[in-house]
């Protein structure tokens, strides 16, 4: 999480993307993971098999009355749910399907077009040829039997479309790559209570206590502040105490009789992040405890 | 030290701009569960202000914060807030209506070369097929499968044929059911016909060639009983629509298989993205086609057994579908 500024090489690896908004504004987003996709990709199928399972019993039910009507809807269902599921769901505002949805992914364009309903769509028609077509085949849908030869070969095909996100560094899909879309992430974070925040008078009595001396305090870098705000986030008390007492060991704090751990980390957060924040502001971003700035 | 710690720079910031990204929050929440038409006039008003105050704050808490959660929460929230602001804007009634009166025609008017290849070899594997079957009937076999052929075969006598040119086939279900069916597997070939054209096209060609080959075998069965006419009606009621979409679709393919083999100045990549989204709204109208054909075609072409009459509808959706496509219109600037 470095400021604004250009991505390093690293960080394009691992999946961070510049995109410039008009304002001039650089929000560096970032790609969907392999698994995120193939885990999405494994819900709406199942999802889509439930539907078709609830449609089966519902029309058969119905086709007792008229059972012309009950086939007719079952053949229009499975081939929306086929050809359309997917289209449909990334048409809509959040552009993702209910299981992208739920591993937070959305389907984007790539660079700053818009995604439009043509490259939405473009890129599930992609999908009828990467597993529909190879899975119907391996299952002699259609063809009858299943020749020996002929399953290899779909295997092969439907294997390359698999793996295809696999090797390229935009993770792209078959589909992606034709249609000018990108899957990236799109958490929804909470916006979590400052630490340095003192919602307490006597809190802030407790912080009073820490007088941290200059040194003590340039100890560490904007790394390890990091690292000490997750610690502190999370709350695990095992980690607390541990930390707590590596950062006193570093510092040469000596530890008091009452003194909790969380209040002593907190105080020293607070502390470190007022002193590298102020660097920041002169502008010198000290990286870690090896940074001698 | 306690006074400093306290009044953080980066604290004041949160705690004065804290209820604008709570605001900006709520109404994305609100626009991406329902839409923009639900919101008032004063939201839509606020929507773009709160969306260039947060990208501020982003900037501001890039350059003075450390608290890494602050970061993180304006990265995505702005990130979400640029997804919806330059998002389309259409509403799918728009959308819709455009993409009837304006892409759908323009994008085919424009792919007419590629329309005109793909036209000349689905034909060309008609006649092929037709030639072949006249001379050597034995040549059927092997260009259409016994389950598709369904005993209209060369060694299938007159009157069985005449049966199915006429006939009201009770087992394939009633006539809706057929109708959905039919519909749903043409346009899962034409999906496939324009899918495979980003390899050269050449998969597309195949496809094409394929198809007219066992339709020609087909015509060739029944000229060669002398029901030659008959079998010009019964494909011609849904045939000019049918064939037309799987022409199209041929096309949309041609057009992804052009852009990848000849990119011209642009890069393969930018040129098969360009490409695509032309392809791809052709494509969207093949399925609109194939769902008028499957009507035709499960209701026509059983209902209607007069063999002019046949030839008439045929003929008027053909000149229908030509006119629309080609008629000349203007392109409205985006």
């Amino acid at each position: 999480m470095s400021g604004a500024g250009h991505l390093s090489a690293q960080q394009i690896k691992m999946g961070r993307r510049h995109l410039v908004t008009p304002e001039g504004v650089d929000l560096q987003i970032e790609l969907a993971d392999v698994g995120a996709r193939i885990g999405a990709f494994t819900l709406d199928l199942v999802f889509i098999i439930l539907v078709l399972i609830a449609s089966t019993f519902a029309l058969s039910s119905m086709s007792f009355y008229n059972s012309e009507l009950a086939f007719t809807i079952y053949v229009l269902i499975s081939f929306l749910l086929r050809s359309f599921y997917f289209t449909l769901f990334e048409l809509s505002r959040r552009a993702a399907t209910p299981g992208k949805m739920i591993l937070k992914i959305r389907v984007a364009a790539r660079g700053k077009a818009r995604l439009s309903a043509a490259s939405v769509f473009a890129r599930n028609a992609l999908r009828e040829i990467g597993f529909f077509l190879p899975i119907g085949f391996l299952f002699g849908i259609g063809s009858g039997g299943v020749d020996g030869w002929m399953s290899l070969l779909a295997s092969i095909w439907a294997g390359i479309f698999l793996f295809f996100p696999l090797f390229n560094k935009d993770r792209l899909r078959v589909g992606d790559l034709v249609a000018g879309t990108w899957v990236v992430r799109a958490p929804r974070p909470m916006l979590a209570a400052d630490l340095v925040t003192t919602d307490k008078p006597e809190n802030e009595a407790i912080f009073a206590q820490f007088a941290f001396t200059p040194a003590q305090i340039d100890a560490y870098g904007i790394k390890e502040l990091h690292v000490l705000e997750d610690v502190l986030r999370a709350k695990d008390a095992d980690v607390l105490t541990d930390v707590a007492s590596r950062i006193r060991t570093k510092i040469g704090w000596v530890w008091e009789e009452g003194e909790s751990d969380v209040a002593f980390l907190r105080a020293y957060y607070a502390a470190l992040r007022g002193r590298l924040e102020s660097k920041v502001l002169m502008g010198v971003r000290r990286k870690d405890k090896f940074d001698k700035r | 030290m306690t006074r400093r710690t306290l009044t953080l720079k980066s604290k004041r910031f949160r705690e004065e701009r804290e209820n604008v990204w709570k605001e900006m929050e709520a109404l994305l929440q609100r626009i991406e569960s329902r839409s923009v038409r639900n919101l008032t006039d004063e939201e839509i008003i606020k929507l773009p202000r709160l969306y260039r105050s947060t990208l501020s704050s982003l900037s501001v808490a890039r350059a003075t914060s450390l608290d890494q959660s602050v970061v993180t929460y304006l990265e995505s929230l702005s990130t979400r807030a640029y997804y919806v602001i330059y998002g389309s804007q259409q509403r799918l009634r728009d959308r819709i209506y455009n993409f009837f009166v304006r892409d759908w025609p323009l994008a085919v008017q424009s792919a007419w070369k590629d329309l005109a290849a793909s036209s000349f070899v689905f034909v060309l594997g008609m006649l092929i097929g037709f030639v072949l079957v006249s001379n050597n009937s034995d040549w059927f076999y092997s260009f259409v499968g016994e389950g598709m052929a369904n005993g209209r075969n060369p060694a299938a006598s007159e009157d069985y044929l005449r049966e199915t040119i006429y006939g009201y086939d009770k087992e394939e279900g009633g006539l809706g059911a057929f109708a959905a069916y039919l519909f749903s597997n043409n346009s899962r070939v034409s999906i496939l016909a324009f899918a495979l054209g980003f390899a050269f096209a050449l998969p597309t060609v195949v496809l094409l060639l394929y198809n007219g080959l066992a339709i020609g075998a087909f015509i060739a069965v029944f000229t060669g009983k002398d029901l030659g006419f008959e079998i010009g009606g019964w494909l011609s009621i849904h045939g000019s629509t049918e064939l037309f979409a799987i022409a199209l679709a041929g096309a949309g393919g041609m057009l992804i298989g052009r852009a990848v083999a000849f990119p011209g100045e642009m890069s393969r990549m930018e040129s098969l993205r360009a490409k695509s989204e032309q392809a791809a709204i052709i494509l969207g109208g093949v399925v609109v086609m194939m769902f008028v054909a499957g009507v035709l075609e499960g209701f026509g072409r059983q209902l209607i057994q007069n063999d002019w009459l046949r030839y008439g509808i045929g003929g008027a959706m053909l000149a229908f579908w030509l006119t629309y496509f080609f008629l000349p219109r203007k392109a409205l600037s985006q």
